[in-house]
């Protein structure tokens, strides 16, 4: 697919609406990489001009700080803001809460001041100013699907309500889990646990949560972030669930399901 | 005689007042060995904090029927303390119930009321107590509390309906007070003399002043702290969305003049600790966090890591925290000043397999009523045992280099960061 980045557009003397932060996950990471495609389908389908950061982007230096490695964290912060500061980047969705997080929140103070939303509100604007319009015989309708909150939307940014919202304009069921919203249980990835063993204990993080996904009777889960994708995917394999629940990122859900 | 007993009630109280109030400073003392750290901004805000989260008690509303027996002990334990200012008085110039003339029919509308309220404050307590002794509710007899927290939770709720107890003993056996709950106690007396009577009321009010004092001196030892710290806690909590981590400026300076040595000062001060090692690394914030925890343990109930069995519990991150302060306040109190004894919070209280098992998502900080934040600490403590240790699991290690060279976690070549776009 032919998307731009922010050199190109320099180049073509543009300038686009809005910054897409891919993210490390949603660059490499193989099943995050269809999130990524499907949520710059959307953008394209809503014509909005967007670019990427392509080879200039870098981790925001989320895993290195809350691992406790705060000069990592400040190197690759550094850098980023020095690449979007140059590009006088005004907005950035990204479709990783954990950047989103850290872009947002954590960047201001070092330089760094965007208009920050992460890509579930941005779908919840696309919808509700109709630049994509959801079919009315989307495959969804009348599905059932419940929505795992990422900690680092929910309770790190009290965001709740957009991915909801998104999900309910598409005629379907939505069924919340035992622990949802404020009270969600984590995925086990966050705090850079994504990237190292879990410590010794009765039972997996991720398995406590597909337990409670899979106690839905849902059809498919919902998810918002690329670890937490990640995590259920893997918990709900692990409970031999695989064939009848489906863990899907928000923007693959609705980019099936636009005109 | 009379005389006599006014006297040593006089010297009882002021010494009460006096002990609790130099427990009150050493503990102000202790918080102020933390690192300095500005939260006086937002007044409205903060203030709102207080009223909603302390005085409205809003995070305990998650559990309704609980948060309402809580909210009848917290009632109850202010209001009838009103009542305290009485029998102050009444102890002190030797008047019997001296506010009774002043008030005229409002005095018995209010004892009436503060003995509902005892009855109430009774009845909950007991309901507590069997919380934690009888229906065993998970989070209320987890190995967090083993030994003394225990006992200090179950002898709160004893002293207060003993403290109860003594408040309706005192007025059923008042042979001049008819009172709404202490006149059902009335026929257990009616087998006394008048002398008797008296004796019996006389007991009954010394044993409820001299419970109060004790209770009161007993608080800053106990986990019961929480009712005066709850207070400025809620005040000071952070107002920033949760998900934001504290800046490191000396970090990110050091960053920057690295890499624009042109803007770096030419007197550069000595480099800070990095992270906390021991209590007097962590703000005061977190040091008075330790002093407000009540143990109630939501914080770990609702913990992913220690809900699956690991070794992290927010909540003994907090006790922890305090019993750390505690020594080194008295290690002051013996020297002057704190002499290394070569123990630290890290290591020597909470471990690094602990400190690990977090995955930072909040739900510690969303749950505490008091508006606690364990994350912090513990994160704090990361940060010590990454940048003061270079104490890392070596996946992390591969993680931080992989960042540093490929600038992602994995090991990706930086230049497939778009190989996505060209994928079909």
């Amino acid at each position: 697919m032919k998307v731009s980045t922010m050199a190109e557009m320099m180049a073509a003397g543009t300038k686009p609406e809005v910054l897409f932060w891919v993210g490390c996950a949603g660059s490499f990471d193989q099943r995050a990489q269809k999130i990524t495609k499907a949520f710059a389908t959307i953008l394209d389908k809503a014509g909005v001009v967007y670019a990427i950061l392509g080879k200039e982007e870098a981790c925001t230096g989320d895993p290195a700080r809350r691992a406790g490695n705060e000069f990592m964290f400040q190197m690759m912060a550094y850098q980023n803001i020095q690449v979007m500061n140059a590009y006088e980047i005004k907005k950035i969705v990204t479709t990783c809460p954990h950047c989103f997080n850290t872009l947002k929140n954590e960047y201001p103070a070092l330089g760094g001041n965007y208009d920050v939303i992460h890509h579930t509100q941005f779908l919840q604007e696309l919808i509700e100013n109709g630049k994509i319009k959801i079919s009315d015989s989307n495959e969804w309708k009348g599905k059932t699907i419940t929505y795992h909150d990422s900690c680092y939307l929910g309770r790190a940014n009290d965001i709740y309500e957009a991915p909801r919202k998104v999900l309910e304009s598409l005629d379907v069921e939505l069924k919340e889990m035992r622990r949802c919203k404020s009270k969600g249980l984590c995925c086990g990835a966050g705090g850079a646990q994504m990237f190292k063993e879990e410590e010794k204990g009765t039972s997996r993080i991720n398995m406590e949560r597909a337990d409670e996904a899979i106690e839905t009777k849902a059809d498919f889960v919902a998810s918002a972030c690329p670890f937490c994708n990640t995590m259920m995917t893997d918990g709900i394999k692990n409970r031999n669930e695989e064939v009848k629940t489906e863990v899907l990122d928000i923007a693959e859900i609705i980019a099936k399901a636009i005109q | 005689m009379e005389f006599i007993s006014h006297i040593f009630f006089l010297i009882l109280s002021v010494v009460a007042f006096y002990i609790f109030g130099k427990k009150i400073l050493t503990i102000k003392r202790n918080i102020h060995l933390g690192r300095p750290v500005e939260l006086n901004d937002q007044p409205i805000a903060r203030w709102k904090n207080v009223f909603l989260l302390a005085l409205g008690q809003k995070k305990m509303f998650r559990n309704i029927p609980v948060a309402l027996l809580h909210l009848i002990l917290y009632v109850g334990f202010i209001i009838i303390n009103i009542e305290l200012l009485e029998i102050i008085v009444d102890g002190i110039f030797g008047t019997h119930r001296f506010f009774e003339p002043f008030l005229g029919v409002l005095y018995p509308t209010l004892i009436n009321s503060f003995e509902v309220l005892a009855l109430l404050v009774f009845v909950a307590c007991l309901f507590f107590l069997s919380r934690r002794n009888i229906i065993r509710v998970k989070r209320l007899i987890s190995n967090d509390l083993t030994g003394w927290p225990k006992t200090d939770a179950n002898l709160i709720l004893a002293i207060e309906i003993v403290l109860m107890g003594l408040f309706l003993t005192m007025n059923a056996a008042d042979p001049a007070a008819n009172f709404i709950i202490s006149s059902w106690m009335k026929p257990l007396f009616s087998n006394f003399n008048e002398h008797q009577l008296h004796t019996i009321e006389q007991t009954a009010w010394w044993m409820h002043i001299l419970g109060i004092y004790a209770f009161m001196n007993y608080l800053p030892y106990s986990k019961h702290l929480h009712i005066v710290l709850a207070f400025p806690n809620a005040y000071y909590a952070s107002l920033e969305p949760k998900g934001k981590m504290h800046n490191m400026v000396a970090i990110q300076n050091e960053v920057l003049y690295a890499m624009q040595p042109e803007l770096a000062p030419t007197n550069v001060a000595a480099p800070e600790k990095f992270g906390a090692k021991d209590v007097m690394d962590l703000s005061w914030k977190n040091l008075m966090d330790a002093y407000s925890c009540t143990e109630c343990g939501r914080c770990s109930a609702a913990c992913p890591a220690n809900s699956t069995g690991k070794l992290l519990s927010p909540r003994k991150i907090m006790m922890d925290t305090r019993d750390r302060l505690e020594i080194v306040g008295k290690n002051i109190d013996t020297n002057g000043q704190f002499v290394d004894d070569g123990k630290s919070l890290l290591n020597d209280h909470i471990t690094i397999e602990e400190l690990r098992a977090c995955t930072t998502c909040n739900a510690c900080v969303e749950e505490c009523p008091v508006s606690i934040s364990p994350m912090d600490i513990i994160i704090e403590l990361r940060r010590s045992l990454i940048m003061e240790d270079s104490n890392a699991p070596t996946e992390w290690n591969g993680m931080f280099s992989n960042i540093e060279n490929n600038f992602a976690p994995w090991k990706f070549a930086p230049d497939d960061r778009d190989a996505w776009t060209k994928q079909s």
